[in-house]
């Protein structure tokens, strides 16, 4: 039996991660890196979500981290492919060079 | 025979829709054919169902046919119907009768002219529309007559478009009349909400047993029926409009603005007298009106110089004459003086017109001159014309009709008396300024150049107006001679008696009054004259006592003046200034929308970020 992570911890973990995912979306301009923090924040979400259900002894944590893992999985897909549609009429990856919806 | 009387309105109705549709692709022969035809089978059609009245009168005197139910809602209901009484059997006589006359007259009158079957078309129009008003026995269907009437003047007026000038005219004439037609359609309303019903008949019964005399509702529901009749008829105060409708062409003018629609006034206050004998202010009003305006177009006709024009302001002076026989109760003199006026002022404006047309529109009596022995038909018919409008006693069938009236108004007390004095202070007026115009038109040097011939469609119609300008006075004789009542005893039945009067006085002292008049025309006017200096007091009658300059300072220039001032809506920038708020928002708001993600992203997370702060620390 492995001593459990305490929940405070493994929440302060979580956010941490959380917050590096989050400036990492509205730092950097590159739309991969963009995604890949995207990544990070979802990781974090599911941490949260696994401390959670060790700290009450309930599967409903580890389910919540697979729906959480599925989701991650269709926005990476989603996410390449807008990134591959728009690169054919905006050939770079820069975030800040596709505001053709500036008002 | 009766029951056709619905195709004495249908026929001239369908001869309208048939020009109308026909336009452009018929020939102007076959639109003469289509325009006289229709009311001349109703003229006939008219005169053979008076024949059956006449000799098997139904029962009560009156014919009801009810054509369709036109609706039913709230307690309210209106039917279509047609009614036939001596008074309405009268003026449909006069309508198709003199109609057709000036119709067929117009067919060579108007030969050559642009839109000769747009012409007949509104003609017709017209005559279907007037016979309704006359004929129908419920106010609503009175009060579509009434507008139709008023819209076919409209056209008419208007008739030669091209020349703005006449377009103002027709304007002028719809929006006056409208003043009163607004009147009338109020005075209708308070009768259907306080009777429940607007079946003339109906109306006038139920308004003698609701409404006490004298009582408040009925004289107001009077005044606003007068205020109707007044616009229609060119009386005091809304006269305005029937000079200047002499734009329109001079059958139109005999027509409308002399035979029929401006009678039309006349044709209502006898129609609904129950309800002003129960407003005796009302009906006061009415004689004061039509002394008033007897006297005001009288001597303006003495300062005009255009033919038209002193007809025009004749016929206001002789409707005059009626309204005031219609105060002093003298309502059967009132129809009989409408009866003859129709034939004398018919004959008046179409000699006028037979004139005119051989002088290339020329209207001026300064430019005429020496024209009886140039035009001796028109001359003759004109002649003839004048002396029944000038009331030639003994001769004419004007004499007979003013006669009646002042006689009517000499035996109605004090206040008939004022009225009596006022009626002959104006056939002086009259003789005056008709014979004026006939001696200075027709006699002296010549001035103009005459040219082409009359054929039978003007001689004739001259010839039978003629006829009756002389003869239609005897079918309604004064007790000092023969004593014949045709006329008043056939409507007795629809309408009250009038008081006799045995003296010879009032008759003798109207007959030289008349004399007089024409006696001083001939003695100023015998021998050529030039035209009148433009004195102030020339001036002041020739503008018909200013009414024209008075209503232009008091009602068109504010309006225009406001128009003016307001062109930019002064509301409207209430509502501007909401876009204009709306926009600088937007604008603002706008720079929010930049299309960065990295942007949006920190909204949501700021956003996010703040509620659950606020959910938590609360």
């Amino acid at each position: 039996m492995v001593a459990s992570v305490p929940l405070d911890q493994g929440l302060l973990l979580a956010a941490v991660l959380f917050a590096l995912g989050l400036a990492g979306v509205l730092v950097r301009r590159n739309l991969l890196f963009m995604l890949m923090s995207l990544e990070v924040m979802l990781n974090a979400t599911g941490i949260a979500f696994i401390v959670a259900g060790a700290r009450w002894s309930a599967p409903d944590g580890q389910i919540m981290f697979i729906l959480v893992l599925t989701f991650a999985a269709a926005e990476v897909s989603v996410g390449l492919a807008l990134i591959l549609l728009m690169h054919r009429g905006i050939p770079t990856l820069d975030a800040d060079a596709g505001d053709h919806l500036r008002g | 025979m009766r029951e056709f009387l619905p195709l004495v309105i249908a026929l001239p109705l369908l001869g309208s829709l048939g020009l109308m549709l026909g336009a452009g692709r018929l020939s102007t022969r076959v639109e003469a054919v289509i325009g006289a035809l229709p009311v001349g089978l109703a003229a006939i059609l008219a005169f053979s169902i008076a024949a059956g009245f006449l000799a098997d009168p139904p029962a009560g005197a009156v014919f009801q046919q009810t054509l369709w139910h036109w609706f039913d809602a709230g307690g309210f209901s209106a039917a279509i119907g047609l009614r036939l009484d001596p008074l309405s059997l009268v003026m449909m006589l006069v309508i198709t009768g003199v109609g057709f006359f000036i119709i067929l007259f117009s067919t060579e009158f108007m030969e050559g002219e642009d839109g000769f079957g747009r012409f007949f078309a509104h003609l017709n129009l017209f005559v279907a529309a007037m016979l309704l008003l006359v004929l129908a026995d419920d106010f609503l269907a009175l009060y579509i007559g009434w507008e139709g009437v008023g819209l076919c003047s409209y056209l008419l007026i208007g008739f030669w478009w091209r020349d703005p000038a006449n377009g103002l005219a027709a304007r002028k004439a719809f929006i006056v009349t409208r003043i009163g037609d607004t009147a009338l359609l109020l005075g209708l309303l308070l009768i259907a909400t306080q009777l429940g019903t607007l079946d003339i008949a109906g109306a006038m019964s139920r308004a003698a047993q609701h409404w006490p005399k004298n009582s408040p509702v009925p004289t107001l529901a009077a005044f606003l029926l007068l205020g109707g009749a007044v616009g229609k008829s060119a009386q005091l105060p809304l006269q305005t409009w029937l000079p200047d409708a002499m734009a329109g062409p001079t059958p139109v003018s005999a027509l409308i603005h002399a035979a029929t629609m401006v009678t039309a006034g006349v044709y209502l206050i006898a129609r609904s007298h129950a309800l002003f004998l129960l407003a005796p202010t009302a009906l006061f009003t009415v004689g004061l009106v039509g002394a008033a305006t007897l006297l005001l177009a009288g001597f303006s006709a003495l300062a005009q110089n255009d033919i038209k024009r002193i007809l025009a302001y004749s016929t206001m002076s002789q409707i005059g004459y009626m309204f005031l026989a219609l105060g002093v109760g003298a309502w059967s003199a009132a129809l009989f003086h409408l009866m003859c006026h129709a034939f004398f002022k018919a004959l008046l404006f179409l000699s006028a017109g037979a004139v005119t047309m051989r002088l290339h529109h020329e209207q001026d009596i300064f430019k005429m001159g020496g024209l009886a022995r140039r035009l001796p038909a028109a001359f003759w018919s004109f002649l003839i014309g004048s002396a029944a409008l000038a009331a030639l006693p003994l001769v004419t069938a004007g004499f007979y009709s003013k006669e009646a009236i002042l006689s009517g108004a000499w035996a109605d007390g004090t206040s008939g008396r004022v009225l009596w004095a006022a009626g002959v202070i104006g056939a002086f007026t009259t003789g005056l300024y008709i014979f004026r115009c006939v001696f200075i038109a027709f006699f002296g040097e010549e001035h103009t150049h005459v040219t082409g011939r009359y054929g039978w469609r003007v001689l004739l119609p001259l010839t039978v107006l003629s006829v009756l300008s002389v003869l239609g006075g005897l079918i309604e004789l004064p007790p000092a001679f023969g004593h014949v009542t045709l006329l008043s005893n056939l409507l007795a039945p629809v309408l009250p008696a009038t008081a006799e009067v045995k003296s010879v006085i009032p008759l003798l002292l109207a007959s030289l009054i008349s004399l007089a008049g024409i006696g001083l025309a001939a003695l100023l006017y015998w021998r050529p004259t030039k035209k009148p200096a433009k004195t102030p007091l020339w001036r002041f009658w020739h503008a018909a006592g200013g009414f024209d300059w008075l209503y232009d300072r008091l009602l068109v220039r504010p309006v225009q003046w406001a128009a003016r001032v307001n062109s930019e809506d002064a509301i409207d920038s209430v509502f501007d200034g909401v876009a204009l708020l709306t926009r600088l928002l937007h604008d603002q708001i706008r720079r929010t929308q930049t299309g960065r993600v990295r942007f949006y992203t920190a909204g949501l997370a700021v956003g996010s970020i703040s509620l659950i702060a606020i959910a938590v620390l609360r």
